[in-house]
């Protein structure tokens, strides 16, 4: 897009879809932000008061929340860092030329295709659980006394899954960016002496710069709002173990049916949303710039 | 010094032999032009001497070892690809410092070799530039000068022209010559361009189907072409090649004439006499498509300064019967 005419003609072009997101995103801003300065509790119907700041102060205060921002980075930090280290690796792999890559491929990608739910109910019940899972007997028959994950490590255990369910995404796309790198640049490198690990560092890793970038942007907005797997198995807990953000703001609006409470939850993790997004457009942002 | 020799060497790919056993030898400091038809393994054998494919079977040696199994950083050769494969995301600077890094070459030797080599390639000023931001003369001079610094036994070259316009495209030949002038180091140099072959080469390789149909000189192939492949290969345009009761007049099975060698002259006094087709005024010459000579379609002649036949025009051809190559059956050259 270079000529004024068709960055006008682009801008028309898209006006539309523009506005239609703008729509859909303005009008469920606009109430989660109002209800948060009500007392608004379906517990007491009928007069939803002005609370003014009222809402934030509580939810600030709160002892959970700290621990609610902590455990949200923790898991969007451990889960981005092994999908991409893991993806890497995955990826690395699957470019080889070897025997039944077409089966091996789909058997890497199919976990991305399991509900959350679903792969957390399997991991809970079949691997995770100390008596009946496979890891629990394993460890016994080992004669080790086996691990109840979710009450021993219950953040690592969640990291666990869904970075299991998010690691097939990035392989994916840091496959395709290393499949699109020209040979004759690793042939050159191998020509003047460069080592595997030297053509990784040097050569295969820049070029992936920009597809790690899109594999970290993609799974933060995704990962900050990790739900459905805590639900399954741990209800936030032990404690606030494994409460993040998210978590909580379902307790505060759906268990104790406060919405007021809950928006007011709900704009703090829009801040927070954005206050990640501005720290990693600032650090790796510049890597999308043709 | 970089002397490549090649004993038996072969190469197949699955069932497909591309090449089949070849011997060949490359002195120190010559400059090879392997050309050939597309797909003829011109560059598959150059990637078999560069150590980028195995050997199927057969030896290569490198200034007198035995280099087979050698990886291609051991070879102490630098190849210019077609493609530049130039590091998109390092500078110009890093780009040639790139092998002697690799090299562990101490720091002020490596500025001081990219310093000589960027004067000597005219890059100076683009030193900190990315290869998206030059031309593409500039960055087949920066692939060149990613080859000159590791001071390499021989440098590799797989077309490394072809992705140039016309003019430059000389230009970049004249400055390869003249940097193998200056270097004194082996060049092999693969091309299907036959110009390119001719202007640079001390020695031409023509291939065909992996197979070496002739190896001398630019002179001696356009001399004496071995066989009928390589005289209908070298030279420019192709020489005129007819066979039966013309040919035989020769005393032979084929005949071929180069469009340089015949004269136009008047219907009268020609040996041959032809219609005049398409003319092609280049200024310095023109090349007459000649039809109707009894002798095959087209025949092509080369006339001096801007002659002026019009199309339909009976004239005469005289061949210079001196320089007429005679090809038996199997189309080899017959003295
Ligand atoms: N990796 C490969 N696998 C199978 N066949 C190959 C492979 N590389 C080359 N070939 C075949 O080997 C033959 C020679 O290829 P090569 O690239 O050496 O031709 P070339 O002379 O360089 O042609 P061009 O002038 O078009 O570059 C071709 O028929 C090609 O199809
Ligand atoms: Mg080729």
């Amino acid at each position: 897009m270079s000529t004024k005419a068709s960055r006008s003609a682009a801008r028309l072009m898209i006006s539309p879809a523009v506005i239609l997101l703008l729509m859909w995103m303005i009008v469920p801003l606009v109430m989660t932000v109002y209800f948060s300065f009500l007392r608004y509790n379906l517990l007491s119907p009928g007069a939803t008061p002005w609370a003014g700041w009222d809402n934030y102060y509580w939810f600030f205060t709160d002892p959970s929340f700290k621990d609610a921002i902590w455990n949200t980075l923790a898991l969007v930090g451990g889960i981005l860092l092994i999908t991409v280290i893991g993806g890497i690796g995955f990826a690395l792999l699957l470019d080889k030329p070897m025997f039944g890559t077409g089966v091996i491929r789909i058997m890497v990608i199919a976990p991305f295709f399991v509900m959350p739910t679903v792969s957390a109910l399997v991991w809970k019940n079949m691997f995770f659980n100390p008596v009946n899972g496979i890891f629990g007997n394993i460890a016994t028959s080992l004669g080790f006394q086996p691990i109840d994950f979710f009450a021993e490590i219950p953040l690592l255990s969640i990291i666990f899954i869904v970075s299991w369910m998010w690691l097939p995404f990035a392989t994916l796309i840091l496959l395709t960016a290393l499949q699109s790198l020209d040979q004759e640049q690793l042939e050159a490198a191998e020509m003047d002496g460069a080592n595997w690990g030297n053509r990784f560092w040097f050569i295969m890793l820049p070029h992936l710069a920009r597809a790690i970038t899109v594999v970290i942007l993609i799974q933060t907005i995704f990962l900050l709002s990790v739900f459905a797997e805590i639900l399954v198995t741990t209800n936030g807990g032990p404690g606030t173990a494994t409460t993040n953000l998210t978590y909580l703001i379902y307790v505060s609006s759906l268990l104790q049916f406060d919405v007021g409470m809950g928006s007011a939850g709900g704009v703090i993790a829009i801040i927070l949303a954005n206050i990640v997004a501005i720290f990693l457009m600032r650090m790796i942002g510049k890597n999308l710039d043709a | 010094m970089g002397r490549i020799t090649l004993e038996k060497v072969t190469k197949s790919f699955g069932d497909v032999e591309v090449i089949p056993p070849l011997d060949l030898e490359i002195e120190d400091g010559e400059f090879v032009v392997f050309v050939g038809p597309s797909g003829c393994g011109k560059s598959t054998l150059l990637r078999l001497i560069a150590g980028l494919e195995d050997v199927t079977s057969g030896q290569i040696n490198i200034d007198g070892q035995d280099a087979t199994d050698l990886p291609p950083a051991k070879r102490s050769l630098a190849m210019v690809f077609q493609s530049y494969a130039l590091y998109p995301h390092m500078s110009v600077r890093k780009n040639i410092a790139f092998p002697m890094r690799m090299a562990g070459v101490p720091d002020d030797e490596q500025k001081r070799r990219i310093e000589a080599a960027a004067k000597a390639l005219n890059l100076t000023d683009y030193l900190d530039r990315r290869p998206g931001q030059l031309s593409g003369g500039q960055r087949q001079r920066v692939a060149i000068g990613r080859a000159i610094v590791r001071e390499p036994a021989a440098f590799l070259f797989d077309e490394p022209l072809s992705n140039l316009d016309a003019a430059l495209r000389v230009g970049m030949r004249l400055e390869i010559s003249e940097l193998h002038k200056r270097l004194e180091t082996t060049m092999v140099y693969v091309t299907h361009d036959q110009v390119e072959a001719m202007t640079m080469a001390d020695k031409i390789v023509v291939l065909r189907a992996g197979n070496i149909e002739q190896v001398g000189s630019p002179l001696e192939l356009y001399k004496a072409p071995r066989n009928l492949f390589v005289a209908g290969f070298i030279g420019s345009p192709t020489m005129n090649i007819f066979d039966g009761a013309e040919a035989a007049k020769f005393g032979a099975h084929t005949a071929g004439v180069r469009p340089e060698h015949i004269e136009v002259v008047s219907p009268e006094e020609g040996y041959w006499t032809g219609t005049v087709g398409v003319a092609e005024h280049l200024g310095s010459d023109t090349f007459f498509h000649i039809h109707e000579t009894g002798l095959a379609e087209t025949i092509t002649v080369r006339a001096p300064g801007d002659v002026a036949y019009n199309h339909g025009d009976k004239i005469g051809l005289n061949p210079r019967t001196d320089l007429v190559h005679k090809f038996d059956e199997q189309g080899l050259r017959v003295q």
